[in-house]
Formats: structure tokens, sequence, C-alpha cells
């Protein structure tokens, strides 16, 4: 139990709550880093996973492109950017995109094939154009999905952010590394207990976004248990780094 | 290509290293994820529960995880105990859902129909449900066979060698070629268990060969149907 | 009025859903579309609104041949009823009701109080407006599905089984609702079932198909009885057995009409 008392200590320290280096900055570059990784992941996996989802054309593809790159060791990915850009945010910053992009892509697509197919014809041979489609049926309901699969992406990044700072000089790594180097367990362990804290509420903020994009028709459907349902297979999305296609 | 010839003894003896760890503890996660599942599937009230501390539990970054962990097993942050321990918890977190989804997945007129002919309870587990939930267990597998695979890496960063120790060496000495080889050598190796996995479970299995390759067909039509 | 002119679908994988139909629809009249599982009666259908395009011939509405027509205009001009009543699971009833108008750009709320009044039309309770699809049984979403089938006051109504997944009751209960609705409203209704007493019931016309999208004949249900085109159309339609097979027998002076196994059907009148 000393070494928490370490951990704790070492949080308690106002030298390290100030100057260059310090816990907030530390905090802020880790969450700059993750939402700048996640902004450009999503710009490029959630529309090609839209665009799979709506026409069922290169699922297959998608589905390998998403599964190969989950196998991707993350480390490996990390130092080998890290060698061939060299020091600075660009290296870690492709790498996460790369890592990102198969939870959202994942998401995307299943989140639009889950929508059941009587729907989308019936909105079709009402009138509406493929875009209305998309925005007015699609989206709407398959985005307790789709969130799903950005919330799998945010911890994923959250996480390889964290082993980012073995490349860069970058977020709550640092303290994981600094004190790997000093053999100061007490600096490891308080910065590990900062980013699970940082993860924990993170996941928490989605768990929420998830359950209020539930459209209110839809858990009206759960509890009355209706027919109705998808009707291609569905993808799994799961958890992040490993999240499980199983097809 | 210099660097890999030269050092193929070390590749190899890396692959065995990172079997040593990823092995037992995807074994480990399976044995133990498979009855909380279960137990996740049959109780309701314990469903939330379990699959909430799960979901937790996988929220954690795995670095912050290997770190912490020491301070509650008091093992040396070096010990590949303490990564296998950590790996396990991530192969339980994932694997959980995925089995009480696969025991929902056992029909319930299959399991009555069970009970009707005179299995026990525990009969019924061993002779129903677990073969019946075996698809759906399997895939769950795959998914943290991959994901350790690929996790146990991380470890490299705090001392406990693996194929990640030629990612980190590989940066520090400015070396493309041998983090390359470890990228691949881990992505084949999660390949192959993958492979193997697949293998052992039509062994076990035998009655769900051709169901798979007549499945996206099946599914494909019905769609049309429906939507005709 | 609809007109089929040597209409041919064949789809992607070689199934010849349709094979060289003529028919004409008749304008303000109910057409039947009856036959088998599969023998191309929900394939012929589409192609009016042009969820199908045919792969040979023509589709002409009131002469213009439809592969002109734009087909999202053309779908907002056409009402569609179909089985599960395809209902937006994410939008309210009145919503449901509303989406084609509020699609062409009527004002919200314009589009609510015409929705409004379609669902006393079609015998539902205002008070379900504010309802979602799911919190209504089967036979109130069909309901709705005509309600919003008929939202742009179109002149064709296509409707697929639309009354397939509900109970004999209900489904009693929506044929007579919509004999009474097309009294009133006159649209040109193309109807899709598999059952025959449905088809007789409903339609001015009735066309039955067979598999391989041929048709057998297309005439009133008097005129199908009286002289089946062939013995696929009697087998069909039964009409030498069962309770279509009818003759009169005398009782106590008044002639009594029974089926084919003695059961009493009615006395004649006069
Ligand atoms: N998109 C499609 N691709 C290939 N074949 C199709 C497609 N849609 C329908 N078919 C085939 O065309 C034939 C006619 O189908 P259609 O749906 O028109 O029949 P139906 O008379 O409406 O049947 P049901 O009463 O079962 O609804 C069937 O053999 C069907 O399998
Ligand atoms: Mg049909």
């Amino acid at each position: 139990m000393n070494l928490f008392l370490d951990a704790f200590a070492w949080l308690a320290d106002p030298a390290n709550w100030t100057g260059p280096g310090s816990i907030p900055q530390r905090i802020a570059e880790h969450l700059w880093v993750s939402a700048l990784v996640l902004v450009i992941a999503s710009a490029i996996a959630l529309p090609l996973g839209a665009l799979v989802g709506h026409t069922g054309r290169g699922r297959e593809p998608a589905v390998m492109v998403s599964g190969g790159l989950r196998a991707l060791p993350t480390l490996g990915v990390l130092t080998l950017f890290g060698i061939w850009i060299g020091i600075g945010l660009a290296a870690p910053v492709i790498a996460l995109v790369i890592l990102a992009i198969p939870p959202l892509l994942a998401g995307a697509y299943a989140g639009f094939e889950s929508v059941d197919r009587r729907t989308i014809d019936a909105a079709r041979a009402m009138g509406m154009r493929e875009l209305q489609v998309v925005g007015k049926v699609e989206l709407p309901l398959g985005m307790p999905i789709v969130v799903g699969g950005i919330r799998s992406a945010t911890l994923q990044i959250i996480a390889t952010a964290t082993l980012a700072a073995y490349i860069a000089d970058e977020g709550l790594g640092r303290f994981i590394f600094a004190g790997l180097k000093t053999r100061d367990y007490g600096e490891m362990l308080g910065g590990s207990i900062l980013v699970i804290l940082l993860a924990l509420v993170i996941d928490g903020c989605f768990a929420l976004t998830q359950r209020v994009v539930v459209p209110a028709g839809v858990r009206a459907t759960r509890t009355a248990e209706l027919r109705s349902g998808p009707t291609r297979s569905r993808t799994i999305v799961g958890r992040p780094n490993t999240e499980g296609n199983q097809e | 290509m210099n660097w890999l010839w030269s050092n193929l003894d070390l590749v190899g003896e890396l692959m065995l290293v990172h079997l040593a760890l990823s092995v037992p503890a995807i074994i480990l996660s399976f044995v133990v994820s498979v009855p909380i599942g279960w137990l996740a599937h049959r109780y309701r009230w314990s469903r939330g529960v379990l699959l909430s501390i799960c979901g937790l539990l996988y929220a954690i970054p795995s670095l912050a995880l290997f770190i912490a962990l020491p301070a509650f097993t008091g093992l040396s942050l070096r010990s590949p105990v303490n990564l296998v321990i950590a790996l396990t918890l991530y192969g339980v977190a994932v694997i959980v859902r995925t089995s009480a989804d696969a025991f929902d997945s056992v029909e319930r007129d299959i399991r009555q129909s069970a009970t009707a002919v005179g299995y026990s309870a525990a009969g019924r587990f061993w002779g129903v449900e677990l073969p019946l939930a075996g698809p759906v267990l399997l895939s769950g597998l795959r998914v943290v066979i991959v994901s350790t695979v690929s996790l146990a890496t991380v470890g490299a960063v705090i001392g406990v060698p693996s194929l990640g120790s030629l990612f980190t060496d590989g940066f520090q000495r400015g070396i493309q070629i041998e983090i390359i080889t470890g990228i691949v050598a881990t992505i084949v190796l999660a390949l192959g268990l993958d492979a193997l996995s697949v293998l052992l479970g039509r062994l076990l299995m035998p009655w769900t060969r051709r169901a798979s390759s007549n499945g996206r067909v099946l599914t494909a039509r019905r769609v049309r149907e429906e939507t005709a | 009025m609809i007109e089929f002119r040597g209409v041919t679908k064949q789809f992607p994988d070689g199934t010849i859903a349709v094979h060289d139909v003529d028919i004409v629809i008749p304008p303000r009249k109910t057409t039947v579309l009856v036959g088998s599982s599969g023998s191309g009666k929900t394939t012929l259908l589409r192609m009016i609104n042009r969820m199908v395009d045919p792969t040979g011939g023509q589709v002409l509405i009131d002469g213009t041949d439809v592969a002109t027509v734009d087909p999202v205009k053309l779908r907002r001009g056409i009402g569609y009823v179909m089985q599960n009543s395809g209902l937006l699971p994410h939008r309210k009833v009145i919503d449901n009701v509303a989406t084609v108008p509020l699609l062409r750009g009527e004002s919200r709320r314009a589009a609510h109080a015409h929705a409004l009044e379609l669902l006393d039309t079609v015998g539902l309770d205002r008070s379900l407006a504010d309802r979602y699809p799911a919190q209504l049984s089967g036979g109130q979403q069909q309901r709705v599905g005509v309600a919003r089938g008929l939202a742009v006051d179109p002149n064709i109504l296509l409707m697929d089984e639309p009354f397939g997944a509900v109970d004999p009751i209900v489904r009693a209960e929506l044929q007579q609702e919509l004999l009474r609705l097309q009294g009133e409203l006159g649209k040109t209704v193309v109807f899709v079932t598999h059952d025959i007493d449905e088809a007789f019931l409903l339609g001015d016309q009735v066309v039955i198909m067979q598999q391989g999208g041929l048709i057998s004949q297309a005439a009133s249900p008097a005129e199908i009885l009286a002289h089946p085109a062939d013995s696929f159309v009697a087998d069909f339609v039964g009409a030498d057995r069962g309770k279509r097979a009818l003759h009169v027998t005398e009782v106590d002076g008044r002639r009594v009409v029974v089926d084919a196994d003695g059961r009493a059907a009615g006395v004649l009148a006069s």
C-alpha cells in the first residue's frame, strides 16, 4: 500500500502542478492530441463506413481493413512512424489515426447496416432522395452503434496516446516513462492513475451520449418487443482495440 | 535485410517468449470468462453489474494497468506474471459479453426440451448449452487472440521481453527493418493462433462446418425476400 | 390510367420475375394482383413507382412513360403502403403521416393539421398522434401506413399485402375500412394479395398471376368465376369446389343456396 502513498504524495506535490511539463499541461496535451486524432480519423472513416453500410458495396474490403488493421501492434506502428518521421507530434498523430480507423469504420458500417431494410425501402418508396434516406432514416436509427464505434475509438486513442509518449514529448504517458527511467514508482503510478481517471471519465460521458442518441421511438420498440428487427446480419462492435468483427 | 538474417535466432526466440506470455493469458481468460458469461446469462440482475465491470476494465489504458497492477499484487513490474495477469484481465473484459451473448443464443426451446428428456442441470450445461454456445464463444476467443498477441508487445516498454522488444530496440537504434520484422512476426503469430482456434473449433464442433459457409447466402436471400 | 406494355423484368441474377405483361389498370377503380408467392406481384407493383425498372417494355401513367419521370418526383405523387407498414420507428405517428408533405416543403403546421385529418379519415383516434409506431397495435400501424399513403392526396395508391400481417378479425375490419375509403375517395388502387377472397372482395378488376410473372387472367371477379381462362385459374379461385360451388335447393317453397359441402350460404331473394 505504501506504493499508493508514493503515488498520492507525487500527485499532491504542488511542484507537479505548475510550470512546463506539469500535470495540467500534460492533461491538456493528452486531450488535445486525442481530440485531433479523433477528428481526423472520423473524417476519414465515418463517411467511408456510412457509404459501405448504405450501399452494401465494398463490405468485404471494409471488414478486412477494419479486421486487418486491428491485428497491428500499436507499439510497432508508433515506433515505426517515430523513426520514419522523427521527433514531434506528426508521428504519433499519424500512427494514432491509423489505429483509430478500424473501430470507427466498423461502427459506421455496422450502424448503417443495422437499420431494417424494410424501413429504408419504405422511405425510398415515399420519395426520399438517397441523401435524405441517409440523413433522416439511416443516421438516426444507426446512431447508437455509430457512437459505440466512436466510443471504442476514443478509448483506444487515449490508451495509445499514453503509449505515444514513448516516441514523443506528449501527454500523460510522459510521467510513466519519466518514472520508468528514474525508477520513481510514485510518479509512474501517479501518471497511471491520472490516465485511468481520464479514460473512465470520458468513457462515462460516452455511455451517457450513447443513451441519449437512441431515438425515443426505438427505445419504445425495445420495451414493446415488436417484430421488426435488423434484416442484415449485424456486425458486432465490441470494446476498444479489439472490437471484434466476427465475420 | 542484413539485420534480419543475422538475427533470425533472436526473432525465433522472441516469438517463443511471446507465445509463452500470450497463450496462458488467452487460455486463462477463456476459462475464467465462460462461467462469468454464463452467470450473466443465467441471472439477469448480475448481467448489468458484470458487464459494467468488464466495460470499466477495458476502458483502462493498457500501459497504466501494467504499472498499476504490481501495486495490488506485490509482483515486480518486470515480472512476466504481472503481464499475464493484466492480459488475462483484458481478455476476460472482452470475452464476457460475448460469452453471455453466446449462452443467450441457445434457443429456449432447445434448452427446455433438453430438460424434458431428462438432462440434469450440469449435464445440460456440458451436453447442450456449452456446445451450442460454442460458435459464438469461438468468435469471442478469436477476438481475444488477436488483441492479446498485439497487446503483449506493450510489455516491452516496462521491460518484459516479447516481440515488442524488437520495437523498442529498433526504435532506439533506428533499425527500421527490426520494427517491421516485429510487426510482421506479431501479425503472423496472431493469425497463426487464430487459424489454430478455428481448426480446433471445427474439430470440436463438426456440426458448424456447413452452416457457416451457407450463412451469408441465406441471410442475403432472406433480406431480398423481406424487402421484396 | 396505368398501362403495362410488354413489360418484362429480369433481375441481374437471371430470375425472370415478370414476363411480357400487358395490362390496363383503369382509373378510380381497385385492381388486385393475386397469385402465389414469387409470382411477380410485388415486382409488377413496384414498377409503377420505379422502385423497380423494367428490363423490357413500358409502364405508362396517363400516357406518360414513367421511365421519363424523375423517380423521386414520381414516388412523392404516389401513395405506397406495405405489409409491415414501413413506418419510421424513430418518428411519431403524426410525423410519419406528414413525412412526404414535409419532404415536399409544406410548412410543419399545415402538414400536421392535415395529418390529423387523415387520422380521422382512416379511423384512428387523434390521441394516437404522439405515439411512436412501436406503441401501436399491428392494425393501428397499418392504418397509419394508409394515412401516410394518402398524405399527398395521390391519384394512385399502391398497396403491397397491406393486411398480410394482422389477424383475421382485424383484417376483415381493415378491408371494410378500405372499401369505405375507396367509396369516398375514388383512387386508382393497385392492391397485392395472396388471398383470393380478399381479391374478390376488394377488386373491381382482379389480375391472376402465375409463376414466372405471367398473367393468367385479368377480369372482374364475376367474370373470372363465370369463365375461368384456364384450369390454373379455375383451380386457383376454387370455382368448382367448397364455398364457391353453390347450388340452389328448395326448402319449404323457398330457394336456399348451399355450397359443395351442403352448408347453407343464404337465401335467394325474389
Ligand atoms: N431484387 C431481386 N433480385 C433477384 N430476384 C428477385 C428480386 N426481387 C424479387 N426477385 C425474384 O423475382 C420473383 C418474383 O418476386 P416478387 O417479389 O415480385 O414476388 P411476389 O409475387 O411479390 O411474392 P410474394 O407473394 O412472396 O411477395 C421471385 O422469384 C423472386 O425471388
Ligand atoms: Mg411480394
